[in-house]
């Protein structure tokens, strides 16, 4: 089935149009193809959200998934995001939750907190 | 909750008016109570007007408006240097801009005369000099070297300050709904429960015709009229240097242009009647009519460097004069109702003549031996030379921590204010003591740390913090 | 106590820190980064979404991942930073006052960079009619509620304005558990990036009304509801179209504005774009003094503040090392049809080596049309675009050798020819 999507790669966001065989028009870059393909077969997003951390100027550190997960896991995700507490000193990088939601894909931490 | 305790006067009402009375008051031995519904003092029409000291060349002479606002406006000098109150006597200039209002501008004059106010006729020339953005078609004016600008915000506030150091206690978040007639007393029914006093005095504002029901009818009304203003930011110095007004109306005094005392400018106010006395709502084509109106005098007004649009209530008397003596039935039940313009600068006056003139003959006024009438000095951190700053921050760190970036604010200064007698509840309370979050940004930065300091003085989660009224609170969940 | 700097940078976000770092490596030593908050990189702290650093680092990064990689830049270089520093004013002779609770402190600078940032416009700037209860806020300091201090501020929410921070915020206080009834954009337009419009309200269903305002904020203690109303092609409201939401907040995301006061209040003159004009070098009316990033025009994307930063850097280092020369002959430059604004103010043709990078804004989409770069009559360039929108901020680099003929450089759209 054909679709018009955004393209969400970059902040130019081109109109793409992708058909039933999967051909794509209307991007710039390589990238909007791939992107649109992965959007009609398995669309996935990077979630980004905080976690419980109370540190001395935070009260909240930020994270993201390493990868983008797929679409429907966002919410099941949000859920496991909100359970969890971590405690300082926090690094850029350090995981916060492996496989979230099953994903096999981590929520890693976006910030250093201090203690 | 029972109030055992038999208060010897109750001021209902925390505005600019319940709060001479109170000052007023507090020179005395006497158990004085002051009741007011909103979180904070100074928090209806004392907050939401003009700001402006009147010079008194406009009400009719032999009125009560006419007494009070020249007997206020010679007060005010020293009221401002006793409670540490911005006030700069800037003078105002009542604008003529066609030929046939210089003739209205002489009966002006007359008028400042038999009020015993100095006035000089200004020719078209002299308008020019010394306000040099004025319309070129202007043709003349009205000069009142004695008129001026205050901060409201602080004039209530110190003055309850002051109030409550020598002994006067209030209570916030109370409204009195009915009022019982006793033998010798009052008993008041109020949200928090009951409150008893000997003489009970009006000071209800906009609702001081409710107020005076719940004790006797009355056959005047206080009718709610709306003014609507513009505030631009404080770029601009000089763009007028007086109080501009046009020629008053049965209206009112029209659509004025000032500098405030933080130097910002107010352009303003509309006058509408309401039905609501809470309607503190703004809309586009008043406001636009108000930018007509004041671009007549100032055409070139920056009114890209608009920062706020507010909305005033003025308690407008049917009887056109401040509405202040005894009940007819009740003699301890004191009405100071109808106070619309010129009451601000009449406060002082007031708050004196219902002590002196009308609580005397009820109760004995025996002075207090330690009277205090200054409030301590407040710290001004913006306004301090470098050598001032320095040593400021040296003794006390906080006072080196700006919390409001556009107004310069610091932490000091905030401490101050939470520490002071006078409590001081919400973050709209510390806005308009401190000026953190009255810029430009309007508290896009600075009102977080306001919230969370407040939470930490009052003990309380930062959920519970309120902007203002009940249920304004910012903060609604915690996310994590 | 006085000091003296060869540079004092005002304000340690993005463009701040890559100012410094630029100058550094350009070999001044002797710098101090004054920054107002306990801790460096600005506005990018609470941005926690993705989507940063595709241009400069080839990657995609959050905010807070994109200002550390800045931060480690300049601890590595021992740029020294003042924290909790708050600048309250400059002189013309560049002496800089600052407190913090360190003391209070007055610095004679050789040279200054400006990168304080901008400010989000608040509802009391453009007077939303209504009453003024709370729960009407900018979606930006939502953002910093949520997202630095871990608080919500609603749990149903409209949002007035299509600026890419509303877009931003509507999907985050999604997730977190609160309903977006919906965003309003008076243009016919939105204002923020398409992939945003995607991401953020397509992805969770949350409709856009263009040519939509808020005609009402009801509410007297905390907000209750808004109404919202069409605006005809003047942007005045059509009676009879109100619609009601209940809810108990309202974000705005209805401009920023470039946070110039320490220039305004010294009358150095502005631009359109309510920053300070500058030169192509990023310097102002004021010899040495140098602006940069959102302070001088709000960017849309941080990889080009960083670029300017840098440039702001470079060109303050040539100036101590008094390889910066000013001279009055100079290009001005003019935003023509269709343009809002062109930075910089003016081009400096005395030395016609190099390149000029040349920004600016449309003042509203256009499709099919050509960019022309003329002095006087004189087309010096002109390019095709199949479309352009006032959301993206744009930039051409011109050789400084094409720049010849009697000024203004005018920069304007022109609609495609119909053959």
């Amino acid at each position: 089935m054909a679709r018009d999507l955004t393209c969400i790669i970059c902040p130019r966001g081109c109109a793409l149009h992708i058909d039933g065989e999967l051909n794509v028009t209307g991007n710039a870059c390589p990238r909007g193809a791939a992107y649109a393909k992965q959007e009609v077969t398995d669309p996935r997003r990077t979630l980004t959200s905080t976690v419980k951390c109370r540190g001395k100027l935070f009260r909240v550190c930020p994270v993201k998934t390493a990868l983008p997960i797929p679409k429907d896991k966002v919410s099941p995700a949000m859920d496991e995001v909100n359970a969890v507490e971590i405690l300082p000193p926090v690094h850029i990088g350090d995981v916060v939750i492996k496989n979230i939601a099953g994903t096999g894909i981590d929520l890693v931490a976006t910030r250093d907190i201090e203690e | 909750m029972m109030y055992a305790h038999m208060e010897d006067i109750i001021i209902i009402g925390g505005g600019a008016i319940g709060a001479f009375i109170a000052r007023n008051l507090s020179r005395y031995q006497l158990n004085v109570l002051v009741l007011e519904k909103e979180n904070d003092v100074g928090d209806a029409t004392s907050m939401a007007n003009s700001a402006i000291v009147h010079s008194g060349y406009d009400p009719v002479p032999g009125t009560k408006k006419a007494r009070f606002n020249v007997e206020g406006n010679a007060l005010f000098p020293s009221v401002c240097e006793e409670l540490d109150v911005e006030f700069e006597q800037c003078g105002s200039m009542t604008l003529a801009t066609e030929e046939k209002q210089l003739q209205t501008l002489k009966e002006l004059e007359q008028r400042g005369k038999d009020n015993g106010v100095v006035t000089r006729l200004l020719s078209r020339a002299e308008v020019l000099r010394l306000e040099p953005n004025v319309s070129p078609d202007v043709k003349g004016a009205l000069l009142c070297p004695t008129a001026g600008i205050v901060n409201p915000f602080t004039l209530v506030a110190h003055a309850f300050e002051n109030a409550l150091d020598n002994g006067v206690k209030l209570s916030l978040g109370e409204e009195v709904l009915a009022i019982e007639k006793r033998d010798g007393s009052f008993v008041l029914k109020t949200n928090k429960g009951q409150r008893e006093a000997k003489i009970v005095i009006n000071a209800a504002g906009v609702k001081s015709e409710e107020v005076t029901k719940m004790v006797e009818p009355v056959d005047w009304t206080v009718n709610p009229r709306k003014g609507e203003y513009y505030v631009l930011d404080h770029y601009a110095p000089g763009l007028v240097n007086h109080v501009l007004f046009p020629l008053p109306s049965e209206k009112g005094k029209g659509v004025l242009v000032t500098h405030t005392t933080s130097g910002n400018y107010l352009v303003g106010p509309s006058s509408e009647w309401v039905e609501d006395k809470d309607d503190h709502s703004t809309d586009s084509e008043t406001l636009s009519n108000v930018k007509a109106q004041a671009s007549l005098m100032v055409p070139n007004i920056p009114f890209r460097e608009q920062i706020r649009v507010f909305a005033g209530v003025r308690a407008t008397p049917s009887t056109h004069d401040f509405i202040i003596e005894p009940a007819k039935t009740a003699p301890n039940f004191i009405l100071c109702a109808g106070i619309e313009s010129p009451g601000l600068v009449s406060s002082p006056a007031i708050g004196r003549y219902v002590v002196e003139e009308l609580v005397r003959p009820l109760i004995p006024l025996v002075p207090k031996a330690n009277y205090q009438p200054c409030v301590k000095k407040y710290v001004r951190f913006s306004a301090l030379t470098e050598e001032q700053k320095e040593a400021l921050v040296e003794q006390n760190p906080h006072f080196g921590e700006v919390i409001c970036n556009c107004e310069k604010v610091t932490l000091g200064e905030i401490e101050d204010v939470l520490s002071r007698s006078l409590p001081c509840l919400t973050i709209k309370a510390v806005k308009k003591r401190t000026r953190a979050g009255f810029g430009k940004c309007q508290g896009g930065f600075c009102q977080p740390k306001v919230l969370l300091l407040l939470a930490k003085k009052l003990g309380v989660s930062p959920l519970e913090v309120l902007y203002d009224r009940a249920g304004s609170n910012i903060l609604r969940k915690e996310s994590k | 106590m006085m000091a003296t700097r060869d540079l004092v940078i005002i304000g340690g976000g993005s463009a701040g820190m890559a100012a410094a770092i630029s100058a550094y490596d350009e070999g001044v030593k002797d710098i101090v980064i004054l920054e107002r908050s306990p801790y460096l990189g600005g506005i990018l702290n609470q941005c926690i979404h993705n989507g940063f650093g595709l241009q400069y680092f080839k990657e995609e990064l959050t905010g807070p991942e994109f200002l550390t990689r800045f931060v480690v830049e300049v601890q590595k270089r021992g740029i020294e930073v003042k924290l909790n520093a708050n600048v309250t004013a400059i002189s013309k002779d560049k002496t800089v006052t600052y407190v913090s609770p360190e003391g209070a402190g007055v610095i004679e600078a050789k040279s200054i960079v400006l990168a304080t940032g901008c400010y989000e416009r608040s509802a009391g700037s453009i007077g939303i009619p209504g009453e003024r209860p709370s729960g009407v806020i900018t979606a930006g300091q939502a953002q910093l509620y949520l997202n630095e201090y871990g608080y919500l501020v609603g749990k149903k929410v409209f949002i007035l304005g299509s600026g890419d921070i509303g877009l931003i915020m509507a999907r985050r206080m999604t997730l977190e558990g609160a309903q977006v009834l919906g965003v309003a954009e008076l243009m016919p337009y939105s204002n923020g990036l398409n992939r945003n419009i995607q991401q953020c309200l397509i992805d969770f269903g949350i409709p856009l009304y263009l040519s939509h305002t808020v005609t009402k904020v009801i509410g007297k203690g905390k907000l209750e509801a808004i109404e919202i109303s069409q605006v005809d092609g003047s942007l005045k409201p059509i009676p009879g179209t109100e619609k009601r939401f209940d809810v108990d907040t309202l974000l705005l995301s209805v401009g920023l504005v470039p946070n110039n006061d320490l220039l305004d209040k010294i009358g150095v003159p502005i631009s359109p774009t309510r920053g300070s004009k500058v030169n192509e070098h990023m310097e102002t009316e004021l010899d040495g003094v140098f602006s940069c990033g959102n302070v001088l025009h709000v960017h849309d994307l941080v990889d080009y503040v960083v670029e300017e930063g840098h440039q702001a850097g470079k060109s303050a280092a040539a100036y101590l090392q008094g390889r910066l020369p000013r001279h009055e002959d100079v290009l001005y430059t003019q935003a023509g049809n269709g343009v809002g604004y062109v930075v910089p103010a003016c081009i400096d043709l005395h030395n016609a080596d190099g390149k000029v990078a040349i920004k600016f804004r449309v003042r509203r989409p256009a499709k099919e049309v050509y960019v022309e770069y003329r002095i006087g009559e004189t087309l010096i360039k002109r390019m095709y675009k199949p479309a352009i929108i006032p959301s993206e901020m744009e930039i051409v680099s011109l050789d400084k050798a094409s720049l010849q003929g009697e000024g203004p450089l005018t920069v304007s759209l022109v609609a495609k020819e119909v053959k």
